[in-house]
């Protein structure tokens, strides 16, 4: 065994023979302090905070009942709701000509595309709620983010990663990115099922696509770190569950997510415009569908950026103090 | 005890500093219960340092004041020369640990949960793929490197997270009742894994146990520790010595009369309780010669022995001594149990 540490640590010193008579384990320290004086330490922390990341990715992709699992509710209120709730029919289904009158069915039809551009700001229902959808799975992906680190908390693993010299910092971030990345990914998928489902794609651009896709890393970004500072003290998983089924439903219904805010009362409308996910979705409908938006997309941008970085800035001087008890 | 730790500083050089020196370490919890109070203690280059004690006593509150993940209400503390307040993660750096829980990820296998902690150390991957490979091959998991830990016995679970906590070849490391809830051939294992690291790595441990024959048997040197503050330090023969030598115990016939000062006049014998009509306990120096005497001066009297029994001290008794209790009447918080039970549940399955 001594030989064989020997040997690992005559690699690492490039060949140098000092040793006689002090102990191996010693010499090793020395070499490793050696090598963060060489100013290695930015690249160990990314190190470390990929390690992290890939941990929680791992866990994910390496178990696809998961992603599918995780899908199906977007799907569902993809498939049920925007499909159930056909707006548009209420116009050409026969059901608006009044008797005695015949109205022509080409004014109707007229009618009925005015109406519902007036309102949704695009034709059917469908696409305006799909674009809702991207967000919303990302909202519900962001909302678990902090359930991992009350499990690790509870089963100790916590406890192992802050006595190792990882950056406090790392140990939030990674979990951030990992849902980042597991929630844009989860995105994609929504939004090719959209699609497929018959959703209206005339509008789209590439330039469309990627611009949306930033606006939803940064409302994940931001949903993310603020459910994870949520969860930075506690230890109990049942709490944690209770926050985020409290906060949903709000987040989701005070939003443009489902329905226009212009027709919402005054109060839930300023709750609107504080949400973040109302700008994610605003930007979506703008950029995918053309639609007539709620602010200009700069203003929608840099709102998103604003609560990207404050959120993620908090949870990371959060996790300074409040990781070590 | 003496004649111990001399032969353990004549193998260092010299007088090196403490690789961990404490000084009124104390923390609080809510800002009333004390679970460690004004503690001070050093454990020197190369040696195994215990504390023992019941659950709750302080020593996981301790060791991760030590190892930087609680933060002190007071006092100060160094470890491998690092402040625990100031350079915090020179600290972590330097030391390896092994918790008490089982923390390994049960999702991924004992190979990547070891690269996992190589990559937390900022370990090159090239470097942490040999380590990983020799700290399997020292734990003995070589053959189920592969699995997910999740299939891992206790045993095996417990040997990965000592690997772990090796990946940085620390120079001090850290274990955390490092047996708790193993059968006894596993607990035998991890014993031989600890002397080895100590004997051909040179590696000082800090240990936290409730076994006493742990304690006994592995440590240099142990801190008795209870409600939160040190009793006694010192190697556990000279802790067993310090009791003041053996135990006769011993029964006569005769009823009614007291023969405590009789006994007093062998010249071995300290100390002569009569703990009930019949029985006396006797504290005696070198018992085997004591108990010879004690018969015959009782006979000679006209007395009649009728049971007589010779016990050396133990560790079980030092403690007695110094607590008032026996460390098997444990009690302990609802929190501590229930991650302890845990612990022991994942040890067993």
């Amino acid at each position: 065994m001594m030989l064989k540490f020997n040997k690992i640590k005559l690699v690492e010193t490039g060949g140098n023979t000092q040793s006689e008579n002090s102990s191996p384990a010693q010499e090793d320290i020395q070499v490793k302090q050696g090598n963060s004086a060489n100013g290695n330490v930015s690249r160990s922390q990314l190190h470390g905070l990929w390690a992290l990341t890939n941990r929680e990715l791992k866990k994910w992709y390496k178990v696809p009942m998961l992603l599918f699992l995780s899908l199906i509710q977007p799907v569902l209120w993809l498939g049920l709701f925007g499909k159930a709730l056909n707006f548009g029919g209420l116009f050409t289904g026969g059901g608006f000509n009044i008797p005695g009158l015949n109205i022509p069915k080409a004014v109707l039809d007229q009618l009925a595309n005015t109406f519902m551009q007036n309102t949704f700001g695009t034709t059917d229902y469908f696409s305006f709620l799909s674009v809702g959808m991207l967000t919303f799975v990302i909202l519900f992906t962001a909302m678990f983010s902090g359930m991992s680190i009350v499990w690790d908390r509870r089963f100790g693993f916590l406890n192992k990663v802050l006595s190792t010299p990882v950056a406090r910092g790392s140990i939030v971030m990674g979990k951030v990115f990992s849902s980042v990345i597991r929630s844009l990914v989860q995105a994609v998928i929504v939004l090719i099922i959209a699609v497929l489902l018959g959703m209206n794609i005339s509008d789209f651009s590439v330039i469309g696509i990627l611009g949306t896709f930033v606006a939803l890393f940064l409302m994940t970004f931001g949903f993310s770190s603020l459910f994870l500072m949520l969860a930075l003290r506690s230890g109990d998983y049942q709490t944690q569950m209770a926050i985020v089924n409290l906060i949903n439903l709000p987040l989701l219904f005070g939003s443009n997510v489902l329905f226009p805010a212009k027709f919402m009362p005054d109060w839930l409308q300023y709750f609107v415009q504080i949400n973040p996910i109302s700008y994610g979705t605003d930007v979506g409908r703008q950029l995918l569908l053309s639609a007539a938006g709620m602010n200009t997309l700069a203003f929608d941008f840099a709102y998103l950026i604003g609560f990207a970085a404050i959120f993620s800035v908090i949870g990371i001087v959060l996790s300074w103090r409040f990781l070590t008890k | 005890m003496k004649v111990a730790n001399n032969d353990k500083s004549s193998t260092k050089q010299g007088n090196t500093p403490p690789i961990i020196e404490v000084r009124n370490l104390s923390k609080s919890f809510n800002h009333s219960v004390k679970a460690v109070d004004d503690v001070s203690f050093d454990v020197k280059e190369g040696e195994i340092y215990g504390f023992l004690g019941p659950n709750g006593a302080g020593k996981s509150t301790t060791i991760n004041m030590l190892i930087t993940i609680l933060k002190p209400t007071s006092g100060s503390a160094t470890v491998c020369g690092y402040d625990i307040f100031k350079e915090p993660n020179e600290v972590r750096r330097n030391v390896g640990v092994v918790p008490q829980e089982y923390t390994a990820d049960e999702d991924m296998t004992g190979y990547d949960n070891i690269i996992l902690c190589a990559d937390l150390y900022g370990i090159p991957r090239r470097v942490s793929k040999e380590r990983a490979l020799e700290l399997l091959r020292l734990v003995e998991l070589e053959s189920t490197a592969n699995r997910k830990v999740g299939t891992y016995s206790g045993g095996m679970r417990r040997r990965l997270e000592l690997a772990c906590g090796l990946i940085n070849h620390p120079r001090l490391l850290f274990l955390d009742e490092p047996t708790l809830g193993l059968d006894v051939q596993t607990r035998a294992a991890v014993w031989s894994y600890i002397r080895k690291l100590k004997e051909e790595y040179r590696m000082t441990l800090f240990m936290t146990t409730h076994y006493l024959e742990e304690a006994d048997g592995l440590c240099d040197r142990i801190a008795i520790i209870d409600h939160g503050k040190i009793v006694k330090v010192g190697s556990p023969n000279a802790l067993k010595e310090g009791l003041g030598g053996d135990i006769i115990e011993l029964g006569i016939k005769e009823e009614n009369s007291d023969i405590a000062k009789l006994i007093s006049q062998v010249k071995l014998v300290k100390e002569v309780k009569r703990v009930d009509s019949l029985n006396y306990r006797i504290k005696s120096e070198h018992g085997e010669e004591a108990a010879p005497e004690i018969i015959e001066i009782i006979r000679d009297n006209g007395f009649h022995v009728n049971r007589i029994s010779l016990m050396e001290p133990t560790l079980d008794q030092v403690y007695l001594e110094y607590t008032g209790r026996s460390i098997r009447e444990e009690e302990t918080s609802k929190e501590q149990f229930r991650a302890q039970r845990r612990t022991m549940r994942m040890a067993r399955s």
